[in-house]
């Protein structure tokens, strides 16, 4: 393992904010920490940083203890780097200056050469001598990496790059990264809350609620095999359909037979709730069963339907966008269903709702 | 997170520049612990009845025309245009540079019997005509009033200009003309802003020196300086002290108190208030109390100044002028490096170890800002008067009779450790509000790439910091440079700086011949007031 948590606790006061994680990363391989607010994801990135001190568990780096029982490397030695949320850019001193800030074990001309090289590799060779203050939102974050990577770091962290930034730059800067990480083979951990940004970015995500590690695997995973209702609904949008278990390992719901695919948990037992996905509910013209739209929102190249099925459970279909129904129309809709997940039934709950 | 190296040194730090403060309020209070006999009792019967109900007297006068004057002011530029409305915005606030006992002299000088206000009276109306004596408790009221009124104007106007606009529209929506919406809206609102200038008001006043002295009236300062010139009892100035510092003492905490409840800088700008414009007599009457006000606390006593100083030019600019012009100046500028690196280190070790009771030791080292100079000069001698005599005793131990002689008293040392304690909060406001500029991401990032203690210091803090020290440093320099009861009561035997020279002066009825040592003060004064005006008129 190149990064490495093991049962990482972190109390402040009486409350827990880590709660024993434990995840790793291989070398080169970009990682992510997704959840909510407060679950405990930028704890776990200052913790590595050396920001924060563990209550408990250790810390490694190539097998190097940086923070364990009686262990705790300042930060300047634990061989990290880190990109601020805000990107913390030094205002008083110029992409360069900023850049060569961590490079004083350096000679003058090395620095010079090295801080030159960084900012050519992310695009700003010509705004050496600017200020943070004259560069765009877009800009500054890539002065921040590149002041975080000069000093030749392990392993990269990035607290929230993007959420400084507007949505239309955003989808373009977080494909620019993922290619300078990968180019530059960095070992690179990322928080972030939005579900798309990890997704785009990562190798392996790690999705966190207060303080514990929920589930740890890759963004496919995470979407079509979620190990948890939590899972199922902070990842893409989801809706459950009760179902009964067949003597043959079907399934059987409201909207048909159910066969099991190319993977899932689903586990024969009685009643249980199944995943559905908005892609996993097609509509078809020609389908016996019909459903009436609730709800409509236009995306664009498609549409995300709200379906009230006879039964008065709902399910959210995704349908390409030449099918424009009106409101309170019934549609033919089937399963197409490649994962089957299922869950325990919850009680007291009679129809499963978007996020 | 810090390492215990670190957490040490933050807080010997603190410790350490909380002794000039609190060390004469120790000695101080310890006077009380031995009463001394016959002096002790003279100064219970005869002093100090009438130093309180005269410094009582004179805080309640001050307070109340300073009250008054201040809002009246602030009031009339915030909520109403006139001509000439924006450069009074501004000039009603010069008064500040002007130190009380610069008025005081000019006023002594002007309205005295044989001055030439009241000889132009006499020639006017008749022999017998004669104004009220300006040497009084009244004229050092008017005086004091006339230089502070400033910090209430400058309070409220800041508390009209930032939260009326809402309050003022809010109020005539429901039914208020203008004048009942400033009298039930507007002026609640402003309350604590106001009582926060009138408190600013008496502290000053309960510290000053410079004025009751020249107008003869006895306060606590004034008694604190004749029991210690005249009666040579340091015991019995410390007693006076212990009283006075207790009183100043008082006065922080009701003034912490009222800031406490409501925030009352906390408005945010909701919209420029909207000005009602005077035309006709209305105008010109505002535009006359302005020009009164301003005439009267300033221009005139200035344009005094200016014609004495030229006066009295030929026969006393001479070399000695300059030497005690240089000396006020080194005195001010080595005082404003020593202020504002302790500043400087008292805000970074509190940057470094945010614990609650460390702020609340920072707290106490700043306290000293509210204790009067003579209380700081008086508490600070009998300390280094006995460290004096400790090395004296050690030394003739060691070398017998050819023991050097210790005169720490002869030093600049007492001074400078008063100056520490009263100007620290001078200083460490800029700096702290600057620290508090640097996010502490820029911290941990520098942390990071590898920057720790000095070098994070020098290399983020220091190049941020340049800004806020230079005003720290500018601002601590004027105030030593008008400084005048600590300069006067800690000075080495003959030692004179430019105050010292305008207070011997004044004791000396040479009203005009003081002139020419005040005018450099007032010039020297005047530049923080206009970057104090700049800013105030830029808030809203």
């Amino acid at each position: 393992m190149w990064l490495e948590l093991r049962d990482a606790v972190r109390r402040f006061g009486a409350r827990p904010a880590l709660h024993g994680v434990s995840f790793g990363l291989e070398e080169g391989e970009v990682g992510c920490l997704l959840g909510p607010s407060g679950c405990g994801k930028t704890t776990a990135l200052r913790c590595i940083a050396g920001l924060e001190t563990l209550d408990g568990g250790s810390i490694l780096s190539q097998g190097r203890v940086l923070e364990g029982p009686g262990v705790h490397l300042p930060p300047h030695e634990r061989g990290i780097g880190l990109v601020f949320q805000d990107h913390a850019l030094f205002p008083h001193l110029t992409a360069r200056g900023n850049v060569e800030f961590g490079l004083q074990h350096l000679s003058r001309p090395g620095r010079r050469a090295r801080a030159a090289e960084m900012l050519e590799l992310v695009g700003l060779g010509d705004c050496t001598d600017a200020y943070p203050a004259q560069l765009s939102g877009g800009q500054q974050q890539r002065v921040a990496v590149a002041r975080a990577l000069a000093p030749r770091p392990a392993t990269l962290l990035l607290d929230e790059p993007f959420s400084s930034l507007d949505v239309a730059l955003r989808e373009r800067l977080v494909g620019e990264l993922r290619a300078l990480l990968k180019s530059l083979g960095a070992t690179a951990l990322v928080v972030t809350h939005d579900q798309q940004d990890a997704f785009a970015l990562a190798d392996r995500v790690a999705l966190m609620r207060e303080g514990r590690l929920e589930q740890w695997g890759t963004p496919y995973d995470l979407y079509h095999r979620p190990v948890s209702r939590f899972a199922a609904e902070f990842v893409g949008q989801a809706s459950f359909l009760p179902a009964c278990c067949g003597g043959s390992g079907e399934l059987q719901t409201e909207l048909g037979p159910l066969v099991e695919g190319h993977g899932g948990n689903a586990a024969c037992g009685g009643e249980v709730d199944v995943l559905l996905r908005p892609d996993d509910v097609v509509h078809d013209d020609v389908a016996p069963l019909k459903a009436r739209i609730v709800e409509r929102v236009f995306r664009g190249a498609e549409f995300l339907y709200t379906l009230e099925l006879p039964s008065g459970r709902r399910v959210l279909s995704l349908v390409p966008s030449h099918h424009d129904h009106r409101i309170g129309e019934s549609i033919g809709v089937r399963l197409a269903t490649d994962h089957v997940v299922t869950f325990p039934p919850l009680r007291g709950v009679t129809a499963a709702g978007a996020p | 997170m810090s390492p215990m190296p670190q957490r040490f040194a933050a807080v010997a730090a603190v410790a350490l520049l909380a002794v000039p403060a609190m060390l004469p309020l120790v000695s101080a209070a310890l006077a009380w612990a031995a009463p001394e006999g016959e002096i002790w009792q003279h100064q219970l019967q005869h002093v100090l009845p009438r130093v309180t109900g005269n410094t009582v007297l004179l805080l309640v006068l001050v307070a109340a025309v300073t009250g008054v004057l201040g809002t009246a002011l602030a009031w009339l530029v915030a909520g109403h245009e006139f001509p000439g409305r924006s450069i009074f915005a501004w000039a009603l606030l010069l008064p500040l540079a002007v130190p009380g006992y610069v008025l005081a002299v000019v006023f002594a000088g002007a309205l005295d019997f044989a001055g030439p206000l009241q000889s132009w009276l006499r020639d006017a109306l008749g022999v017998g005509v004669r104004l009220p004596p300006i040497r009084s408790l009244g004229g050092a009221a008017l005086v004091l009033s006339l230089c502070l009124y400033p910090y209430v104007y400058m309070l409220a106007r800041v508390a009209f200009e930032t939260g009326g606009a809402r309050t003022l529209e809010a109020a005539q929506t429901l039914g208020m003309d203008r004048r009942s919406a400033f009298r039930r809206a507007l002026l609640p609102l402003a309350r604590p802003a106001i009582a926060a200038g009138v408190g600013l008001v008496c502290m000053e006043t309960l510290a000053d020196f410079g004025v009751v002295a020249a107008l003869n009236v006895d306060t606590f300062t004034t008694a604190i300086y004749r029991a210690w010139y005249g009666m040579f009892s340091i015991a019995a100035a410390l007693q006076m002290a212990a009283v006075l510092a207790l009183l100043a003492l008082a006065g922080v905490w009701v003034e912490r108190r009222l800031r406490g409840g409501r925030g009352f800088a906390g408005q945010r700008p909701n919209g420029a208030l909207p000005r009602l414009t005077l035309t006709g007599a209305r105008a010109f009457a505002a535009t006359g109390i302005a020009s009164f006000v301003l005439a009267v606390a300033f221009v005139l006593p200035m344009a005094q100044l200016l014609a004495w100083a030229v006066k009295h030019a030929a026969s006393d600019l001479d070399a000695r002028y300059w030497a005690f012009a240089g000396r006020s100046v080194a005195l001010a500028a080595s005082g404003s490096l020593v202020v504002v690196a302790a500043a400087l280190v008292h805000g970074y070790a509190l940057r470094l170890e945010r614990r609650p009771w460390l702020l609340g030791l920072g707290r106490l080292a700043t306290v000293g800002y509210a204790v009067p100079g003579t209380v700081l000069a008086v508490g600070l001698f009998a300390p280094v008067a006995a460290l004096n005599t400790w090395m004296q005793d050690r030394l003739d131990i060691a070398f017998g009779a050819s023991a050097p002689q210790v005169f720490l008293q002869g030093t600049l040392l007492t001074m400078f450790v008063a100056y520490l304690a009263r100007f620290l909060a001078v200083g460490t406001g800029p700096v702290e509000s600057g620290l508090e500029r640097i996010h502490r991401n820029l911290d941990e990032a520098a942390m990071l790439l590898g920057a720790r203690g000095a070098g994070r210091l020098r290399r983020l803090h220091l190049p941020l910091l340049r800004g806020s020290l230079l005003a720290a440093a500018v601002l601590v320099f004027v105030d030593l440079m008008k400084e005048l009861p600590i300069t006067l009561m800690t000075r080495p035997f003959g030692f004179e700086t430019l105050a010292v020279r305008v207070f011997e002066m004044a004791a000396e009825g040479e009203w005009e011949r003081a002139a020419l040592p005040s005018v450099l003060i007032v010039a020297v004064g005047v530049l923080p007031v206009v970057l104090l005006a700049r800013r105030v008129t830029h808030v809203a």
